[in-house]
């Protein structure tokens, strides 16, 4: 029985540019108060375009009308449970989109004087104080625009660590459950990878590592919770056999919603690390992005951090460009401030006890879920689990279900799919994240929809393997869209309209 | 909810974490705000800028009025806070929101395809010149130094450590690009020509040119833009291989940096090469239109370290902001802004002495005598206004220069005020 959604009218809509007509208009300019001039002359015939063929051409009320009926397509946050895993998506507060609004904030200019900037200097010192303060690390940058740019930060600067001791060496260590960021981002800095085999309970397995750690190993990136959600113990162990062999230890955070206020990963012999902002602090995906990809790191790094540096002089905030042990910039300007302005929001709301709270009642959220689930589904390991659990499709396989499927049934009953087939380590995995924001009788609601899908699995199977049924669209041909790529519109010919 | 679990209270859901991991102190962070102390909270900060000045600042960044609409559009939940795109069924709002981006970046630039946005502009550049180093398997790139001077910084730290070398290709004295340099720069080992325009000087580059000497060596040409109102009314970079640029004109506000949306365009038959999200038109199982990701063999999360780039997130809702304004500026619009722009400069600049002479569109450096650009921006910051970006900063031979930019933004009474302040220096 399907509680969460009944189905309603939903409007079609056509493109932007097949609403268009010549001469519609929606927008207004103001008169020009300096003489008008002509283009061509003022920057010679050959540097002037003939019109932008075939841009939209349409009014006010149709723009409004298309973004919105747009929207209505969409599933969001905003209409209930999401729950991807390693991806926290928790309720955005919208106090932090309007405060990022402000104007005064909002309209500066990275190039405005300091002296007229100190607001917004005073808003990345105040987030630089609270992210060290809650990964126990010693210095934070905010330049990084999302977690990937955060790990090649974080990588450029071992790199640059390494070598001022000698050797940059040629290795990154990545264990098989890692996110693919990690791997490519390893690329990136001139490393080579090597995947480390993950043991019987998806963990990092230590005599693996010990074996493995030689003289060639710049890093090991590790992620903890790791993406089975479960806390990596040996994470002592694991920061001190890398230290033995002069490597160092790279975090990824993706997983912190499971840590703040608990553990602190620079307390752990973690050397550096990134957080998404865009996940444990709350700022919207917005589809997508914006993200940051703030990074922390310990002492020994600090010289390395991206340039400029926040500082204080005596009572004003000043950048520091003179850096010559400087990674240099990853990004222009100072990174993506509108989005720190929400995240240090988030922590102001909080508070250091509230985000320990919100920590534990994410784990209680996943906890839950976990028990509910038990009964239905594979536990992919038996390890406790902290803000993730993952499930692995073994029991609907047999019956020629894959989590695929059971993902694509939950839309049925008015839930976002869980992240599917990942990671990789797990068969068919169901990797589910709930967060703390989740209401009991969402969860409820959640673990009854995937109750009963497996008895479906169990007694009609077809229902399941043909789902969404009650979607906008169908199942979509992703083959066709990557075997003849149509990346966008073009007017119909009067030749394609024949042939059609 | 514990009982179901099986524990008596939330702390046992950590308890069996080793106790030399955990944190047991309190964080030292203050307790909890409500929403009316942040917002004050907030309030204070902005107050703490300058406000309420009217500012000549471009280089890189620039004023635009921002439709209302946009907003309006933006603020809706369903865009705000859904997910990247993965699940088609349910994601149609943003996968149709991104084809039509996808779809409009091509008719700014007289491109093929583009992907659905970058970080920004700046990395834009090193993705740019990481892809023609895969598509033409030369090494080597070279930049204009007209090219905004943080993008060539972070096309620097981008590709230091794989083995890329970055030259730098001097100006002329009219502010563009030194041609005969580049042909002599120009070996059988450069995969990348690197130009911006209009460029950082505002200046519009001979792009047919570059195109031609470039091309002639086997190398790929990359278009930079940071104004992306020029392309409502200057002929599109039809002769580059590869345009990157910055869409934070298009109602994105200048938020002390970010976050903006970068674009990354390029001729259909190096779409295998792009980095990052791009969405594709198919049909869904009954035959009708549908939209999803597409081409996700060439990204991290399947090909890991062979992908063509890390970039996992985007700038979706940036995008979104500058598809809202493309559509309510559309191709009017769009070109009438662009003439406002150009007219407005125009009047600023025939008031004052300029260090170059070739054509700009909405920013240009003009040269003090005597007072340094420093002196004379102390000066308007008096009367409310904040001048232009000294350029000695990043162009030490320019140390009398200062780069002035305007737009629909600003009135003509500021700009005599500028002028006024130049006369007197």
């Amino acid at each position: 029985m399907i509680k969460k959604v009944s189905s309603h009218i939903v409007q079609n809509e056509p493109l932007v540019f097949e609403l268009s007509s010549p001469g519609k208009r929606g927008y207004q300019l103001p008169d020009l108060d300096v003489p008008p001039v002509d283009a061509a002359q003022a920057l010679g015939a050959e540097n002037v375009r003939s019109e932008i063929e075939g841009f939209p051409e349409i009014s006010e009320i149709e723009t409004i009308r298309h973004f919105t009926r747009l929207s209505t397509w969409n599933y969001a946050i905003d209409l209930g449970l999401y729950p991807l895993g390693s991806c926290t998506m928790k309720y955005n507060p919208r106090v932090n989109e309007l405060v990022a609004r402000t104007e005064g904030l909002a309209w500066a200019h990275p190039y405005q004087p300091e002296e007229f900037s100190q607001g917004c200097m005073e808003i990345i010192a105040a987030l630089e104080k609270a992210l060290a303060e809650i990964t126990g690390l010693d210095a934070v940058t905010l330049q990084p625009a999302a977690g990937a740019h955060g790990e090649f930060t974080g990588i450029l600067m071992i790199r640059a660590l390494l070598e001022t001791r000698g050797n940059p060496r040629k290795k990154i260590l990545v264990p098989d459950s890692a996110h693919g960021t990690n791997p490519a981002t390893a690329m990136m800095v001139g490393y080579t990878v090597e995947n480390i085999k993950s043991n019987n309970r998806g963990m990092v397995d230590l005599e693996v590592l010990s074996r493995v750690t030689t003289d060639d190993v710049a890093a090991f990136m590790i992620t903890n919770p790791n993406t089975v959600g479960v806390f990596e113990e040996n994470i002592r162990k694991i920061c001190a056999i890398m230290h033995e062999k002069g490597a160092l230890v790279y975090m990824d955070g993706a997983n912190m919603n499971a840590l703040v206020g608990i553990v602190r990963p620079g307390e752990l012999g973690i050397d550096v690390m990134h957080l998404n902002l865009h996940k444990t602090f709350s700022t919207p995906h917005g589809g997508g992005g914006p993200g940051s990809g703030a990074v922390a790191v310990a002492k020994v790094l600090t010289p390395f951090l991206p340039s400029p540096r926040l500082e204080r002089d005596g009572d004003r905030w000043t950048w520091n460009f003179d850096l010559p042990d400087s990674i240099g910039r990853v990004r222009a300007y100072y990174g993506n401030f509108g989005v720190l302005v929400r995240a240090l929001a988030y922590i102001m709301a909080h508070g250091g006890n509230g985000l320990r709270q919100a920590t534990l009642d994410a784990l209680l959220n996943a906890n839950y879920i976990r028990a509910l689930l038990e009964p239905s589904y594979d536990l992919a390991y038996r390890a406790p689990s902290m803000h993730e659990c993952v499930f692995s499709d073994d029991r609907q396989a047999k019956k020629g279900v894959r989590t695929g499927d059971i993902a694509k049934r939950l839309i049925d009953y008015g839930f976002h799919p869980y992240t599917v087939s990942f990671p990789l380590i797990v068969r068919g995995a169901l990797m589910i994240e709930p967060t703390e924001t989740e209401s009991k009788r969402e969860l409820d609601l959640f673990a009854d929809a995937m109750i009963s899908i497996a008895k479906e699995v169990e007694e009609n199977p077809e229902l399941v393997l043909k789902a969404p049924h009650s979607t906008l669209i169908r199942r979509v041909d992703e083959v066709t869209a990557a075997r003849r790529p149509i990346v966008r519109w073009k007017p119909q010919t009067k030749a394609s309209q024949a042939a059609d | 909810m514990l009982e179901t679990i099986g524990l008596d209270s939330e702390e046992d859901l950590i308890s069996y974490l080793p106790q030399d991991v955990r944190f047991d102190k309190a964080l030292s962070i203050d307790d909890g705000k409500s929403e009316y102390e942040i917002v004050e909270y907030f309030k204070q900060r902005a107050a703490q800028n300058g406000n309420g000045y009217r500012s000549f600042l471009g280089a890189g960044v620039y004023n635009h009025y921002r439709p209302v609409l946009v907003d309006t559009v933006v603020s809706r939940g369903e865009f705000l806070t859904s997910y990247t795109p993965y699940q088609a069924e349910i994601a149609q709002g943003t996968l149709t929101s991104i084809f039509e981006f996808q779809t409009m970046v091509c008719q700014l630039t007289g491109m093929e395809v583009a992907n659905a946005s970058m970080y920004d502009g700046s990395s834009a550049v090193p993705e740019a010149a990481m892809m023609a180093v895969r598509v033409t398997r030369r090494n080597k790139v070279l930049i204009a130094r007209t090219v905004h001077p943080e993008y060539r910084e972070v096309l620097q730290t981008y590709t230091r450590h794989q083995g890329i070398p970055v030259g730098e290709l001097q100006y002329k004295k009219n502010g563009r690009i030194d041609l005969d340099a580049l042909s002599k720069a120009l070996d059988d080992d450069v995969a990348a020509v690197i130009v911006q325009s209009p460029n950082f000087f505002g200046i519009l580059e001979d792009i047919k040119e570059t195109s031609r000497i470039a091309s002639a060596k086997g190398a790929l040409l990359i278009v930079v833009f940071t104004e992306a109102v020029a392309l409502g009314l200057i002929e599109p970079p039809k002769e580059a291989d590869i345009v990157v640029g910055e869409l934070q004109s298009f109602a994105i506000s200048p938020s002390y940096g970010g976050p903006y949306a970068g674009i990354i365009a390029t001729r259909e038959k190096y779409i295998r090469q792009l980095p990052g999200r791009l969405v594709g038109e198919t049909t869904d199982a009954e035959g009708r239109r549908a939209f999803c990701l597409t081409l996700a063999t060439r990204e991290q999360h399947i090909r890991r370290e062979k992908a063509t780039s890390n970039i996992c997130t985007n700038q979706a809702l940036l995008a979104l902001m500058a598809t809202v304004f493309m559509t309510v500026y559309g191709k009017e619009g769009l070109r009438e802004l662009a003439e406002q722009n150009l007219a407005k400069a125009l009047y600023l600049a025939s008031k004052l002495p300029l260090e170059f002479d070739a054509p700009f569109f909405n920013e240009f450096v003009a040269r003090s005598n005597g007072t340094s650009p420093e002196q004379i921006n102390s000066k308007l910051a008096e009367q409310k206004i904040t001048g232009g970006l000294a350029l000695g900063r990043f162009y030490p031979e320019l140390k009398n220069g200062m780069l002035l930019c305007a737009t629909e933004m600003n009135r003509r009474e500021d700009m005599d005020a500028v002028a006024a302040a130049f006369a007197a220096s």
